[in-house]
Formats: C-alpha cells, sequence, structure tokens
C-alpha cells in the first residue's frame, strides 16, 4: 500500500531558512520592531536551589555569623521573587500552546511578524496556500472519507463472521488498510525506529499524547486494542463499530470515573495473553510535544509488560498539537489537511516491567523518563491536569520543609534568648 | 488566526504604559502574550482564579499573597495595565542611571521593590508589622513543620531587633534599614531576555 514518493526521506528544505531571513531584513528595512520566538522561555532564569539562595541573601544582608539557623526579615525576598517569576513564564501554561519556531515555514498560522514584507514572498506564500487549500486538501478529504467508510463497513462486516482464526486474520487486516489510508489523508510521514521493540499481547502500550492522531499513527503500524470513552457523533459511529469485529475496551461517560471499575476491566484484559496490547496515554490530555507531563499511575498498577513509545512530531511541516480549548475537533482536522505535511518519528522502546522495589508511581515515572529522552523532550513531574484542577498540597509541603531547616534546623528548638 | 503573539497595536495604550513603567516594547509585547496565554477565557481581564492555576505559584507558600498584590482591595479582576504596573517593580534597574530630583520614583527602584516587599507581610496596611502579622507570614512559610512556641520566639526575637523606636512593631523605616545592606536591586529583580 505505499506508494513510491513516499519511500524516500524528507530533506531538510532550504525554504524555511529563506523565508526567515528575508522577513528578518525586510523588518529592519522598513524598521519594524521583529517579534522573536522565545524557546527557552522569557525570564533569565538562575538555577539555584532554595537553601543556596536563603544563605546568598543573608550572607550579603547581615553581617552576622553565619551557619546558624535564622529567621530574616529579608527571607521574604526569595519566596517574593519566585512568586513573580513563576509569573511571567512557569514552565507548564506554555506546553499547551503550540511550540514556536525558530524559522516560519510558510504556513500564516506560524508567522508571528505577517506583515507584508516583500512582493516575493507573499507570492510564494499565495502559491502555498493555492496548493494547500485547492490540491491537498479535497485530496485529502477524499481519502478520509475512503479510509473511515471502510473502516465502519469493514469491521460491521467483519463482525459477523463466527469467532475463530478468519475473524481475527480479516479483522486484523481491516483495522491496519484503513488506519493506512487515514495515514495518507493526513500526508503522515512517519518514520518508525525498533520495531523489533513492537508491543506484543498481554502487553500495554503508553505514550506521550500530542494530538488524536497519535492513535492512527500507532495503530497503522501495529493492531492494538483502545481504550477510551464513548463519544456521540462519528466517533461514536465508529467506536461502536469497530468493536464488533475486534475487542476494545469502551467506557460509558459515568464508568469512566469510577477507577477500580477501570482498573478491573483492563487487568481482566491483560490477563488474557492471547488478548491484544491496549494503547493507553498515561498523560491523559494533549501536550504540545515539547515536554512529557505526569503519567497517571493507574495503567502502571495493573503489573502488566509496559511497552513505551515515543512520538515526537516535526514542527516544520505543520504542528500536530491540539489545543482543545482553542479548537474542536473538526476546525483542528481540517488544518491538519491544510498544512504540508505531518511528520514523525516513533520509537519503540524496550518493554519494561515494575520491579519489586518500586510502586506505582515510581515504575510510571521510570516510563516516563526513558519515552522523555528517546524523544529529546522535557521531562515534567507536573500534572497536565493541572489546566484544569488544583495542585496538590504535598509540593507545597516540600517547600515548607526545605525552608523551616533554615530557620529551626535538623534538631529540636534550642532557645535563643 | 496565529498562535500567541500580539501586534504592538492590538495593546492598549502601549505608549502610558511603556513610559510608566519603563518596559521596552517587546517586553510590553511580550508581557502582554502572557496576560493573554493566562486569561484563558479570554475575558480581557485576570481573576485570582486564572493566577491560582498556576502549578509553580501554588506551591510557593506566599503564593496567595503574592496574587492579592495584583488585586486592588475588595476587587476580582485585574487589567493588563496594573498587571503589568506590579511586574514593574521587577525590572532590573539600569546602571548609571541618576535619580534626577522632581521626576517621579521609578517602579523598580529599590524603594518600591521593598515596599512591594513590605506589604506581603503587613496586610492591614497601617505601615507596621505586628507582632500576630510576622507570625501569620512565618506559619505560612514553615506551614505544620515548627511549633507555635518555636514560631512565637522566632517572630518575638526578630521584632526585636529591627524594633528601634521600642513599639513593638517593625515600620518600614525600621524594615529598610534591617536590610539596608543587602543588594535589593538585584535580589528583586527579574531579567527579561531580550
Amino acid at each position: 500500500m505505499l506508494w513510491g514518493w513516499e519511500r524516500y526521506s524528507i530533506t531538510p528544505s532550504p525554504f524555511p531558512e529563506w523565508a526567515t531571513l528575508r522577513i528578518e531584513r525586510g523588518a529592519k528595512e522598513k524598521n519594524h520592531p521583529l517579534y522573536k520566538p522565545y524557546v527557552n522561555g522569557i525570564i533569565a532564569k538562575e538555577p539555584t536551589s532554595l537553601e543556596e539562595e536563603i544563605k546568598e541573601i543573608r550572607r550579603s544582608g547581615s553581617s552576622k555569623a553565619l551557619d546558624t539557623p535564622e529567621f530574616e526579615l529579608s527571607d521574604i525576598f526569595y519566596f517574593c521573587r519566585k512568586g513573580i517569576e513563576t509569573i511571567m513564564d512557569d514552565e507548564v501554561t506554555k506546553r499547551f500552546s503550540a511550540e514556536e519556531l525558530e524559522s516560519w515555514n510558510l504556513l500564516s498560522r506560524t508567522n508571528y511578524n505577517f506583515q507584508y514584507i516583500s512582493l516575493r514572498l507573499t507570492v510564494l506564500w499565495g502559491l502555498g496556500v493555492l496548493i494547500r487549500y485547492c490540491f491537498l486538501l479535497p485530496l485529502r478529504i477524499a481519502l478520509a472519507f475512503t479510509g473511515i467508510s471502510l473502516l465502519v463497513v469493514g469491521t460491521t462486516v467483519v463482525g459477523y463472521l463466527p469467532n475463530g482464526r478468519w475473524k481475527e486474520f480479516l479483522s486484523k487486516h481491516v483495522h491496519l488498510m484503513c488506519y493506512r489510508i487515514c495515514v495518507r489523508a493526513l500526508t503522515a510521514i512517519i518514520t518508525y525506529h525498533d520495531q523489533e521493540n513492537r508491543p506484543q499481547n498481554g502487553g500495554i502500550c503508553v505514550a506521550n499524547h500530542t494530538s488524536p492522531i497519535d492513535v492512527i499513527i500507532l495503530a497503522s503500524d501495529g493492531y492494538y486494542a483502545m481504550v477510551g470513552q464513548i463519544h456521540g457523533g462519528l466517533m461514536g459511529v465508529i467506536q461502536r463499530a469497530v468493536v464488533k469485529a475486534c475487542p476494545h475496551v469502551w467506557f460509558e461517560r459515568s464508568e469512566v470515573k469510577d477507577r477500580h471499575l477501570v482498573a478491573k476491566r483492563l487487568t481482566e484484559h491483560v490477563q488474557d495473553k492471547s488478548k491484544l496490547p491496549i494503547l493507553i496515554f498515561p498523560e491523559g490530555t494533549c501536550i504540545n510535544n515539547t515536554s512529557v507531563m505526569m503519567f497517571k499511575k493507574g495503567s502502571f498498577e495493573i503489573g502488566a509488560t509496559v511497552y513505551p513509545v515515543a512520538i515526537k512530531y516535526d514542527p516544520q511541516f505543520g504542528d500536530a498539537f491540539w489545543n482543545s480549548s482553542k479548537y474542536g475537533m473538526v476546525t483542528y482536522l481540517l488544518r491538519m489537511m491544510t498544512s504540508w505535511a505531518i511528520v514523525c518519528s516513533v520509537w519503540y522502546l524496550p518493554p519494561m516491567t515494575r520491579q519489586p522495589e518500586e510502586d506505582a508511581v515510581q515504575f510510571a515515572n521510570r516510563v516516563k523518563s526513558a519515552i522523555a529522552r528517546q524523544g529529546g523532550l522535557v521531562d515534567l513531574l507536573w500534572d497536565g491536569g493541572l489546566k484544569r484542577e488544583k495542585v496538590k498540597d504535598t509540593f507545597k509541603e516540600e517547600q515548607q520543609k526545605l525552608y523551616s531547616k533554615t530557620i529551626v534546623g535538623n534538631h529540636e528548638d534550642r532557645s535563643r534568648s | 488566526m496565529g498562535c500567541q503573539s500580539s501586534h504592538p497595536s492590538a495593546i492598549p495604550e502601549l505608549d502610558e504604559i511603556m513610559l510608566e513603567t519603563g518596559f521596552s516594547q517587546a517586553s510590553v509585547v511580550r508581557l502582554y502574550d502572557r496576560f493573554q496565554a493566562l486569561d484563558k477565557e479570554q475575558k480581557g481581564y485576570l481573576s485570582k482564579y486564572d493566577l491560582q492555576g498556576i502549578g509553580e505559584l501554588a506551591v510557593n507558600p506566599l503564593g496567595d499573597r503574592i496574587i492579592n498584590a495584583f488585586f486592588k482591595e475588595g476587587e476580582d479582576l485585574t487589567d493588563f495595565r496594573s498587571f503589568i504596573r506590579v511586574l514593574a517593580h521587577f525590572r532590573p534597574v539600569e546602571e548609571g542611571k541618576s535619580n534626577e530630583t522632581g521626576r517621579p520614583e521609578p517602579m523598580n527602584s529599590r524603594l518600591r521593590k521593598l515596599q512591594f516587599a513590605f506589604q506581603l507581610y503587613d496586610q492591614d496596611s497601617d505601615g507596621k508589622i505586628s507582632r500576630d502579622e510576622m507570625l501569620q507570614v512565618l506559619r505560612l512559610m514553615v506551614g505544620i513543620q515548627v511549633t507555635d512556641e518555636q514560631l512565637v520566639c522566632i517572630a518575638e526575637r526578630t521584632i526585636q531587633e529591627a524594633d528601634q523606636d521600642g513599639d513593638g512593631a517593625i515600620s518600614f523605616e525600621e524594615f529598610a534599614t534591617s536590610v539596608e545592606k543587602l543588594n535589593v536591586e538585584q535580589r528583586m529583580s527579574l531579567r527579561l531576555l531580550k
């Protein structure tokens, strides 16, 4: 099913560099202030710990002897500055908006300095729009339509077959074929690495989550059982159809909140070694592909072998991040289909199991670090659900513990008066 | 259309803000983007809830007090101008700028930075840090890690050391004197990357 031209790898195109230089030159000529993307945050940060900074403040502020734990009025400056620093720039908020690129990829949606700069550039951009909207888009929509209809019809038909080897064989190939058509519909150019580590039956496949397209990308290279909530509309139709051919694990909206029920059904599934590997995204929400956030421990408590997968998109050709608060699903898919292409790399990491001395949370963090390392992403401890909920008090207690040591030390109180 | 960038013409009162705060245009644009990123519902204002949603701020023991500094008494919403006014206190002090008499005190001067820190202690804004206010701040910073007796001991000793006129509370001048050797300009500054 592979078309010839996709066998060639994408070489970095010279256009983005040229376009960016042209914009910079044009802005200088016209004296426009240029907006430069801050890839590393907007504040110059010094990576010092709480103890070090408080000691430094006290050292420079008073002439008293040091190293005795004592409270100083100036201690407040540390917390004050830290607080304002996070208001100006924090690690989490920026993970929920699309990544900023250093050079322009001829899509106006990623250009911050979009003003008329030169005729040549505008013509090139206009040509790009023409190609993307009038040529590529209809082609892709046609493919998507074909893919989805085939999936629904195919799996329903297969569902009528009696359970057995034939049903499994046909189901697998119907799934794979339809997902591959959808991959073409998005012009997703995927490079799979280390395919010998592909998830096996009875295991759980975990991956970092950037967009709903992640599912299509992984499912076009392997046969998985999906886990998720039943939706209405077109998604619901697809879900109800595919579960006839293959035992996916769908939950009603009310059941999703019941963690024990979810855990029970997942455990039942993995204990049957003949069942397909489950595909799970433990972050629970879409992140912008520059970092990996806290993995929810539920999938790591079940005791199955975990097959980590790292997915990294190349933003040069089209940003795949789904900002669900900004765009609905349909708008998002249209944006995907009017980009140049979706280019990504998928790494299958070697399987991991929970060690006896680890608990579920430590195991989850270990898997998360492995995925972050492979994909070149920042490994964050924060919960992606933070954008909706409040943070736990345990983190604040840690700060308070650290600070208490600097004013009363590690021993019991010694009277000082 | 576009990601999160704003065009300078989209920012209200840009020139007044630049004059008042001393930020460069690029910095104001950058902070305006930040304001909009925090304002998730696109209200044009920030509420306390929006700021409380910043995880790293919620774990700061003085987080709530810092948030309150952005809002006027009794109000629950702040606009961009008020937001950037508070941040202006933390602009680094430029080298070699003399304090010209007759001009209003710049927002990022040593005095203003000290006043900002002082107000975190002095919640009732009576110009003094009383023993109770000192205890409150200490309790916030240590949580449950330290007993009441120890904290009272620390609070009383601190007031004793700083109090010069013997009224049992620390006034702003006494506060400023106690930290006069400290490089406040550096400790209370955040440098925006160009």
